[in-house]
């Protein structure tokens, strides 16, 4: 059975989740090219920002690998969502640094300060916080990164007010 | 080749074309234990409980290492056994520990290892996991439950899935602590495309999958004095079941299973041969229509309910080449549910049919809503072998010391060929002995050599028809059936008549039996064909008890009572 087309109560911002025509161009790329799943579960997330069932169930269905197996690996690597994502993804790092310089206090005040915990998503569609292993600049632990449509920006040597106000600058950025 | 040999424990043991070491080990006789190896699927090497020792103190998997000449082993040194109960000890760690009201306590090779090397405390308890119950069970499947709180990850069923199957309906997810086997998005099983082939239950070594049990409701049955609890027994049951009360396989206790049924308040035993008679009939019946009006061939066979759900799920467009034919267990559900409606066969007590049957996918079968009739099932309840011997013990019956005694009538009678629908290619021989023109005795024994016989995944032969040389093919497995499918799409190949079981081996190798190994299903094979040989009717029309019916509640109404429709065709 396939998961049911849930595009008319669909509340994130993905409007084109169900349009599978980008999808298919991705597939006819790599339909012949054996191992390439990863290769086309990364093209199809940044296609549609995250990996969604129907998603998933088309690519199985394309290419006859099984929606069992492709969610085994997109849930292997970190790097696969499988929920939407708000306007700005919060990439906290937990990496062994950050973690002695104290990362988990961190996250305790993002959580607060959010509402949401790892890997969800603040119900204005705002924020997703990520909790991932070394961003790779661990002289700034803590550090974050904040995915924010193609940018990217990271703050490092955070402190328990710091990430506050962090938070606090990204949302009216966001209302202006 | 030559005098090849191993030397095992000191010992010189010679092998041949032996895969790996394990079964060179094991043909002498020594019993390495194991939680993920199976010969019919791909070596995973994950447990890690078959370990050997070389001459150079190196530990080695002997599932997954070939054998050398010349190559020294020691199966059991201090470092192996060390290992082996660290490996245990860690696994039982994470492991949920209520084996007392586990459905697979004293079949478990888990709790089997840990009594076999003595683990009696676990060093590791760090895990609460061990104590309360993590993820959630998944009862949404009608013939299988599943408890990953109990998985040890050996992987024996994603492959059985995937490998033999072509279904994988569950994989590994996650990693990790996390890891887990599970339905894509975790999902309820239910909802994915999983046949209820009830293979991964078979193989798992846990209770993480089992076959979901309806005992009680069997119980209940039986001891409402309102109800009158008729019984239809599948063929490949009575090859099987003696083996949980140490009667070898193959030996055909259908006597005791009468006579042990009645014990426990059964009221009719009656024998799902007599409904694969009727298929036969049918099902040779459509077959010549299709030959003659030259409709579109190959016909498949329609009687393995994981099979309609395969064909359903993956190739919907063949639908219309399936046999219209219910299945054996709903031919008879709907007939005896019809001949106890007329008055005369009935004493007010309300009819349930319970099936006993070596197959998980029939108890999903009988849910299904065509084969509802005024809102009630055709058949009621359906048990597997397992667990009507689970009856048996539980009533305290000594089935080993039973005075043997007959089905009850009338339908209890049987052609040969109804019973051999038992194994692969049963019912393609069973038809061809119907399509034959010599009915002698000897011309219904040579058909056994036509070759549907044999335990293998494929077998293709022709048959002559008058003119014609019909094109068989008879498989087990649903990979087998996906791999032959396709080529008759692109054309490679045509067949007239395709008989599918999705368990390999067929129904004697059904998830819902005592779990055979190899030679188990050889024997009840065997014990199939002897059986057919010894009956006194060999072909399906001469069951003189078809008649009555066919001139009695058939009469008009054969197709509305013995054929389906399946909804997913509409
Ligand atoms: S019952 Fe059969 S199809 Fe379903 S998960 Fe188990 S092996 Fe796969
Ligand atoms: S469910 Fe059973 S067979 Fe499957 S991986 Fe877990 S323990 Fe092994
Ligand atoms: S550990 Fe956080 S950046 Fe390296
Ligand atoms: S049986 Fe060899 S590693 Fe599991």
């Amino acid at each position: 059975m396939q998961p049911g087309n849930r595009n008319d109560d669909c509340t994130c911002n993905c409007k084109n989740v169900n349009d599978f025509s980008g999808l298919d161009l991705i597939l006819s790329d790599y339909l012949h090219v054996p191992g390439s799943l990863i290769i086309i579960l990364q093209k199809a997330q940044n296609l549609y920002g995250y990996l969604s069932r129907d998603v998933i169930a088309h690519i199985a269905k394309t290419t006859g690998i099984t929606q069992a197996k492709i969610y085994g690996v997109a849930t292997f690597y970190t790097q696969f969502r499988l929920k939407p994502i708000g306007k700005h993804l919060i990439l906290l790092c937990q990496g062994t640094a950050c973690h002695v310089s104290g990362s988990k206090l961190i996250e305790d005040v993002v959580c607060k300060e959010l509402g949401i915990s790892d890997g969800e998503t603040t119900a204005d569609g705002l924020f997703t916080l990520n909790n991932v292993a070394c961003l790779g600049c661990c002289s700034l632990a803590p550090v974050m990164m904040v995915q924010s449509g193609g940018e990217d920006e990271t703050y490092g040597n955070l402190n328990k007010e710091s990430v506050k106000e962090i938070l606090k600058s990204i949302r009216h950025q966001g209302n202006v | 080749m030559l005098n090849e040999y191993m030397i095992i424990n000191g010992a010189r043991i010679p092998f041949k074309d032996e895969k790996n070491i394990l079964d060179v080990v094991r043909n002498a006789g020594i019993d390495l234990p194991t939680f993920c190896y199976y010969s019919e699927l791909s070596v995973y090497g994950a447990c890690r409980m078959c370990i050997v020792e070389d001459s150079r103190g190196e530990i080695l998997t002997a599932c997954s290492t070939p054998p050398k000449t010349g190559m020294a082993i020691k199966t059991n040194t201090p470092k192996l056994q060390k290992h082996r109960k660290i490996i245990l000890k860690l696994l039982l760690a994470s492991h949920c520990r209520e084996c007392t009201t586990c459905s697979k306590s004293g079949t478990c090779r888990l709790q089997d290892l840990a009594n076999r090397f003595g683990i009696k405390e676990i060093r590791f308890d760090k895990s609460e996991k061990a104590f309360k119950d993590e993820y959630p069970i998944d009862e949404s499947s009608p013939s299988i439950i599943r408890n990953p709180n109990k998985c040890i990850h050996c992987g024996d069923c994603v492959r059985m899935c995937s490998e033999k199957q072509n279904v994988g309906a569950i994989d590994f997810a996650q990693r990790g602590y996390e890891l887990k086997v599970c339905p894509a998005f975790d999902m309820p099983i239910a909802e994915t495309e999983c046949v209820n082939c009830g293979q991964c239950a078979a193989v798992c070594p846990t209770g993480a999958i089992v076959i979901k049990c309806h005992i009680s409701q069997v119980w209940e049955a039986v001891h409402d004095s309102s109800k009158r609890v008729i019984a239809q027994v599948a063929p490949a049951v009575r090859f099987a079941l003696g083996e949980e009360f140490h009667i070898p396989s193959g030996e055909n206790v259908m006597p005791l299973i009468a006579a042990a049924m009645r014990k426990i308040g059964f009221d009719e035993i009656y024998d799902t041969s007599f409904g694969a008679d009727l298929t036969v009939i049918e099902e040779t019946g459509e077959f010549a229509d299709k030959l003659s009006s030259g409709a579109k061939l190959p016909l498949f066979t329609s009687c393995c309910p994981a099979w309609i759900k395969y064909v359903e799920n993956r190739h919907p467009d063949i639908m219309p080449q399936i046999s219209t034919c219910k299945s054996p267990q709903q031919m008879f559900g709907t007939v005896i549910k019809e001949y106890h409606k007329s008055a005369s066969n009935t004493d007010g007590r309300e009819t349930i049919v319970v099936s006993i049957m070596p197959c998980t996918a029939k108890k999903g079968e009988a849910l299904r809503e065509e084969f509802k009739r005024d809102g009630k099932q055709d058949v009621d309840l359906v048990i597997t072998t397992q667990e009507l011997s689970n009856m048996f013990y539980e009533a305290g019956i000594n089935f080993d010391r039973l005075e043997p005694e007959a089905l009850d009538m009338p339908f209890g009678i049987f052609s040969g060929a109804g019973l051999i629908f038992g194994v692969t290619g049963g019912v393609t021989e069973a038809v061809i002995r119907k399509i034959t023109e010599d009915k002698t005795h000897n011309g219904i024994n040579n058909v056994q050599f036509c070759g549907a016989r044999g335990l293998e995944g494929v077998k293709e032969f022709e048959f002559p028809l008058g003119e014609r040389q019909l094109k068989i093919a008879v498989v087990s497995g649903l990979k087998n059936a996906d791999d032959l499918i396709l080529k008759i799409k692109s054309g490679e190949i045509h067949y007239d008549f395709i008989e599918v079981m999705a368990c390999p081996n067929g129904c004697i190798n059904g998830a819902g039996q005592p779990h055979g190994k190899t030679f188990e299903r050889e024997s009840r094979a065997k014990g199939i064909y002897a059986a057919d040989k010894q009956s006194r009717i060999r072909h399906s029309d001469a069951n003189p008890m078809l008649a009555p019916l066919y001139e009695g509640v058939l009469v008009g109404r054969t197709h509305e009572l013995l054929h389906v429709h399946y909804q997913s065709t509409s």
